[in-house]
């Protein structure tokens, strides 16, 4: 049982960082941008949230973790955002192809991020040596609840953020699917001409959701730096290979919010699951590691089968529009 | 009504537009009345779209002014142009094929945050109502027909207060009979004051609906006519600017002789849906068969189907007999490329030019080369010969271009098709397939094309001509086979066919009764 | 209503380019390359506060200082060319193969599997000939799989060809950890360090001689291949509409197939040149990235070869630039992907200049 409880923790967690980068990259797919710099995004996130405490933590002698927390928020939207904003003015203002503008943006993230979170581990005298422990508690402080046994323990164990991220995907959902805003937005990932012709502003949308989807995405690697690994920074590449993840959930949730929700844990479960089961080496865990991405395969190719149109993603998905065009 | 008509709504006045060194409309002037519906008449490529492309906001014109109402506006964007109370439906339909048709209708509005989608069906109700059209507000666009797609882009449009409705050639994709459904319903807008402008240029369609006719002519505005004291040969005239004979020539079939052998074909797509059901007819060397029907009911896949692209269900038969040796030739299960290796020469000149007959991006002698690259022993492609005939081609057929290495998606729409239907008969054919051949070309090109496909009948080639505009069909074909609904629902004699009869044909299926001759 | 604003129209339009001359649009790429530098001599200026120009002196002489470093920086070039040019097929084809970097990985584990167990068995030329057909046939396989799937089904093949990466480097933690040297160390060690079985000997004295040869020849191979065959031109066909493929008889499948093979091959094999020519060991981060940044060396190269020489040239360039001013400023490596992102960026945002241009408002007459 407290396998199973561990397994479960580790799997929500997990998930959340991924949930939050497929959330993300759903809201800017729906306006037909196909954004690969999913790890971009979330190295830009999670530097800019460690930047964020770690400054304000130094400059203070006694840290205030709200304040942290906000700081650190903050840091990590406005530089997810502005990442977003350089894909959004290259892919649609300038036209630039969407694939390869995305891996860029991924090695200018993953060099940014690793060059100042090296710089910062220098600065704080080494690697594991940087101290944001009152910001990144702050992020994990659990309430009351969580001391109601294994209840607790399951459903009450985790950071705020685990939470805002499962509100997130209910609000998404309902924004895409009831909203007159929502419903424009799909036309223009589904028909940019279409949503041209019936006055609703296409490079508007188009930015608007890859900024705001870009900050979504940045937050998990936000809840990445200050949940997952406790505040502090590895240049191991792992945030890249959860980022690559996150755009798997998209097509295994086929760009549905609620289904990204479950998803995610599920592949927590599936990442962590080699953990938990006994009698395995240290070389064949590392096999099992591969499930996920396996199973993201699967599904890539069972949906592809099967052909419904509405699981298909955005119609428009990866296509520059441009009304002019002759 | 009289005194009605001379208040003007729209006034277009000096505009020109310019793309790259293209100069679409050069200082037209324009004014639309109230209570009237005016044609747009012109040639393809005489700048109809492009002039009404700028009312509803999609381009912005260079130069020039336009007044609703008296007042000078400025219409930036599609929404600007709803705010003046002008829609435009679009040759090819704006609307989100996963959606509704509520959800197609309520989009880019302003409104409540949540869209309440029983709202906006009562209203699409009452606009139904009023004017007679049929629409189910939860049926998916997807599984739409194309007149049922149209009435979906009305109705929008009026949901969204349009008092001047423009229609860019709302009559391309309808049987007759729902084109005199459709202007049924033109006339009572008509009648309840709004106006009308319809983009076309089939002139019957101008003298049986519209008040008024404005004539354009390779971008510049040529003037316009009250339709009641004009004629066809003198709109043809203003279109074309000079005398030209509306006469195809149909002379008698040479010495007819079956050729192709179509039994029981059938093809089922992969949803289960049956495309073709038991189709068959026989396609004689010397002569033209017509093939009508609305669209998307089979004609694509019957064509594919004979052309080897198409997977077919089993027991269907193709059976192809030379006329040297009057062997038969099963061609079902074959790829183009192994019914050349047959020897059979099948040409094919499909409706998709640019993304099916030619490399858009390619030069003239690497298009030359698409069905020929293989030919010949090594790795290597051999250059000369497709360069040759590139240059023989852009000869013969009078193609404007700079010359051979140019790109050909860079070519006007009728050099494009003088391309691919030269490079098609090079092989010289003893089997021509068309689709939509003369699609979007100008007269003059068009009649080039029929004297192209009469030359081959004279020749003994077996021409198969799919067509949408029931006049040539008619005066074009020997024979025309209807297709209604994936099946042969009759095959009339071209010279005592009547559009009537094409027409019903079209639409309603004879239960059993169809003659299969 | 309608606004009746004074703007009288958009201040600014875009309109696209009829034609631009080679020399214009090459002075517009090489104008975006200085600008970009510029952007990162004033990064560099302030984290550190040094001389840009300085560092970029101190950056070249990094690159090109020494005879020794210069053979790394072409060492480096030469396998991101070989990359690009594996993924030129399969792109020209838009057939969007992301998964350079596991079928490099693949034909890295292949190679140094040999090497492990063939090591010393084997003559040293027909070592190395094994190594390089298992490499081949490895990258090949890895290849093959999305292409099968994207023939079949019509699968997407970019996050077919993405997913497949993790799973050739969890394949290659596999091997990393069955193979590890010494024990506990988690990494496999130089291997064959006294014997040198299977590393790539030296050609005309340079340890990097058979490396850049191997890359020459793909090069022009693939120029070949791709502008004078039959394959050559079904490629081209194929990327520009499946239907018309079809409608000239050209099989698509097997154009996928065979397309994705010679491009996870080519892949693979660069793998084999990494670990048997450079690194001689494998490790998770042997293909480090170069997959992806080979994907940008192909595009934006339009996958003419020669083309990708210059880019790879460039980018290989900044690496070992930026590698000597962190050791010299006390930066870390990570300065090089940092300094090529943005440059990468400009170069890409270069394209819309050469395809299309501005008119600004009350300027239409002149520009027109």
């Amino acid at each position: 049982m407290s396998n199973f409880i561990s397994l479960w923790q580790a799997a929500i967690t997990f998930g959340t960082v991924i949930l939050f980068g497929a959330l993300g990259e759903i809201l800017t797919e729906k306006s037909g941008n196909l954004n690969l710099c999913t790890p971009g995004i979330m190295y830009l996130g999670g530097i800019a949230a460690l930047a964020g405490a770690f400054f304000y933590e130094n400059g203070n002698p006694s840290p205030n973790p709200v304040v942290g927390v906000l700081v650190a928020l903050l840091c990590c939207v406005i530089a997810s955002a502005l990442g977003g904003l350089l894909f959004s003015f290259l892919t649609i203002t300038l036209r630039a192809n969407q694939n390869v503008t995305g891996l860029t943006l991924t090695i200018l993230g993953s060099g940014v991020a690793n060059f100042f979170g090296g710089s910062m581990n220098k600065l704080a005298g080494g690697v594991g040596q940087i101290s944001v422990a009152t910001t990144s508690a702050a992020f994990r402080a659990t309430t009351g609840l969580s001391g109601l046994g294994t209840v607790g323990k399951l459903l009450f164990s985790y950071g705020f953020l685990t939470y805002a991220a499962i509100v997130l995907a209910v609000v998404l959902s309902l924004f895409l699917n009831r909203t007159r805003k929502g419903l424009n937005l799909r036309a223009v990932g589904e028909s940019p001409a279409t949503a041209d012709a019936t006055g609703i502003n296409v490079t508007l949308y188009k930015y608007l959701a890859t900024c705001v989807g870009a900050a979504v995405t940045g937050l998990g690697g936000a809840f990445y730096v200050m949940n997952y690994i406790k505040g502090t920074w590895a240049n191991d590449g792992t945030i890249e290979g959860l980022g690559w993840l996150a755009l798997a959930l998209v097509i295994f949730a086929s760009w549905k919010t609620l289904n990204a929700l479950w998803g995610s844990y599920l592949f927590g479960i599936l990442y962590w699951l080699y953990f938990y089961i006994g009698g395995l080496t240290r070389y064949s865990q590392e096999l099992f590691k591969m499930l996920p991405y396996v199973v993201t395969i699967l599904v890539l190719v069972i949906t592809s089968m099967r052909k419904k149109k509405e699981n298909l993603g955005p119609a428009a998905l990866g296509l520059s529009y441009f009304r002019e065009e002759r | 009504m009289i005194g009605l008509a001379q208040t003007p709504v729209v006034q277009m006045k000096g505009i020109t537009k310019r793309f790259g060194h293209v100069v679409a409309n050069s200082q037209v002037d324009l004014t639309v009345y109230q209570g009237e519906i005016l044609s747009l008449l012109g040639e393809n490529g005489s700048g109809k779209t492009t002039l009404m492309n700028m009312l509803s906001g999609i381009y912005f014109p260079d130069e020039g002014q336009i007044f609703v109402g008296g007042r000078e506006v400025t219409i930036a964007s599609p929404k600007d142009a709803f705010d003046l109370h002008i829609g435009m439906i679009h040759q090819h339909f704006k609307l989100v094929d996963v959606f509704t048709a509520v959800e197609n209708i309520a989009l880019g509005l302003e409104g409540k945050l949540v869209l309440d989608k029983r709202e906006v069906a009562a209203r699409v109700k009452e606009i139904c109502d009023k004017y007679g059209f049929d629409v189910d507000p939860n049926q998916k666009v997807y599984s739409m027909s194309v007149s049922q797609k149209q009435t979906l882009e009305i109705v929008k449009v009026l949901y969204r207060g349009a008092d001047i409705l423009i229609l860019d050639e709302p009559t391309a994709v309808l049987t007759p009979q729902e084109t005199d459904k459709l202007f049924a319903v033109l006339r009572n807008m008509k009648a309840d004051g709004k106006s009308v402008i319809i983009i076309t240029h089939k002139l019957h369609e101008v003298m049986s609906v519209s008040d008024r006719v404005a004539v354009l002519r390779k971008g510049e505005y040529i003037g316009d006519v009250p339709t009641a004291e004009t004629s066809p040969q003198e709109l043809t005239n203003m279109m074309v600017g000079r005398q030209v004979s509306l006469n195809i020539d149909r002379p008698a079939p040479k010495d007819p002789k079956p050729r192709l052998e179509v039994r029981g074909l059938n093809i089922t797509d992969s949803a289960g849906v049956r495309i073709l059901k038991d189709v068959s007819f026989t396609a004689n060397s010397g002569e033209i068969l017509g093939i009508a029907g609305i669209s998307g009911c089979g004609q694509k896949e019957l064509l594919e189907a004979i052309a080897g692209l198409q997977s077919v269900d089993k027991g269907s038969s193709i059976l192809y007999l030379d006329p040297a040796t009057g062997a038969q030739e099963q061609i079902i299960g074959q790829n183009p490329k192994k019914i050349r290796d047959m020897g059979i020469a099948l040409s094919f000149v499909p409706e998709d030019r640019l993304g099916m007959g030619l490399v858009g991006d390619m030069n003239i002698p690497a298009n030359m080369m698409l069905k020929t690259y293989g030919e010949g022993h090594g790795l290597l492609v051999n250059r000369k010969a497709p360069r040759d005939l590139a240059e023989e081609v852009v000869e013969q057929l009078e193609v404007v271009t700079p010359d051979v290495f140019t790109p050909v998606r860079k070519l006007s729409g009728g050099n494009v098709q003088k391309i691919l239907v030269g490079r098609e008969l090079a092989s010289h054919p003893s089997v021509l397939m068309t689709a939509y051949a003369v699609r979007g070309l100008d007269i003059n090109t068009s009649y080039a094309i029929y004297d192209l496909l009469n030359q081959q009948k004279a020749q003994g080639c077996a021409v198969i001509y799919v067509g949408e505009d029931l006049d040539v069909l008619l005066e074009l074909c020997d024979r025309i086979l209807v297709l209604c609904s994936g099946e042969v629902n009759g095959i009339l004699d071209g010279p005592s066919a009547t559009k009537e009869q094409v027409g019903l044909l079209m639409t309603n299926l004879q239960k059993g009764g169809a003659d299969h001759g | 209503m309608a606004k009746t604003t004074a703007t009288k129209s958009p201040l600014i339009r875009i309109a696209k380019r009829e034609d631009i001359s080679r020399p214009k649009a090459w002075l517009i790429r090489i104008a975006a390359i200085l600008i970009a530098l510029l952007v990162d001599g004033l990064i560099i200026f302030a984290i550190v506060h040094l001389n840009p120009v300085a560092v970029y002196q101190a950056m070249f002489s990094g690159a090109f200082g020494t005879a020794r470093r210069g053979w790394i920086t072409l060492r480096d070039a030469g396998i991101l060319l070989c990359i690009g040019i594996g993924l030129a097929p399969a792109f020209k084809m838009k057939f969007w193969n992301l998964g350079a970097e596991g079928q490099i990985l693949v034909g890295g584990i292949a190679t140094a599997g040999c090497m492990i167990y063939l090591g010393g068995r084997l003559p040293a030329p027909l070592l190395l000939l094994v190594m390089a057909v298992a490499s081949i046939a490895a990258g090949a396989v890895w290849g093959l799989i999305p292409a099968a799937a994207k023939a079949r089904w019509d699968t997407n093949e970019s996050l077919f060809t993405l997913m497949l990466n993790y799973v050739a480097i969890q394949l290659t933690s596999y091997a990393v950890a069955r193979w590890e040297n010494p024990f506990g160390s988690n990494t496999v060690g130089v291997i064959n360090q006294n014997t040198q079985a299977g590393w790539f000997p030296k050609l005309f004295g340079q340890t990097y001689g058979l490396n850049l040869l191997l890359a020459l020849i793909l090069m022009l191979a693939m120029f070949v291949y791709l502008n004078y065959t039959k394959h050559g031109y079904e490629i081209a066909v194929a990327g520009e509409s499946h239907n018309t493929a079809r409608y000239a008889g050209i099989n698509m499948t097997k154009v996928y197939l065979r397309t994705m093979v010679i491009s996870g091959a080519i892949c693979g094999f660069t793998g084999f040149i990494a670990v048997a020519g450079s690194s001689h060991t494998i490790s998770t981060s042997t293909a480090g990235g170069r997959g992806f940044t080979a994907i940008i060396v192909a595009w934006l190269s339009k996958f003419n070869p020669f083309v990708m020489v210059l880019i790879s040239m460039l980018l290989a360039f900044l690496g070992s630039g930026a590698t000597e001013i962190a050791s010299r400023y006390n930066l870390n490596d990570y300065a090089a992907q940092m300094i090529e992102g943005v440059i990468l960026f400009f170069i890409l945002g270069s394209e819309f200049f050469i395809n299309y241009r501005l008119i600004f408002r009350g300027k239409e007459e002149r520009a027109a």
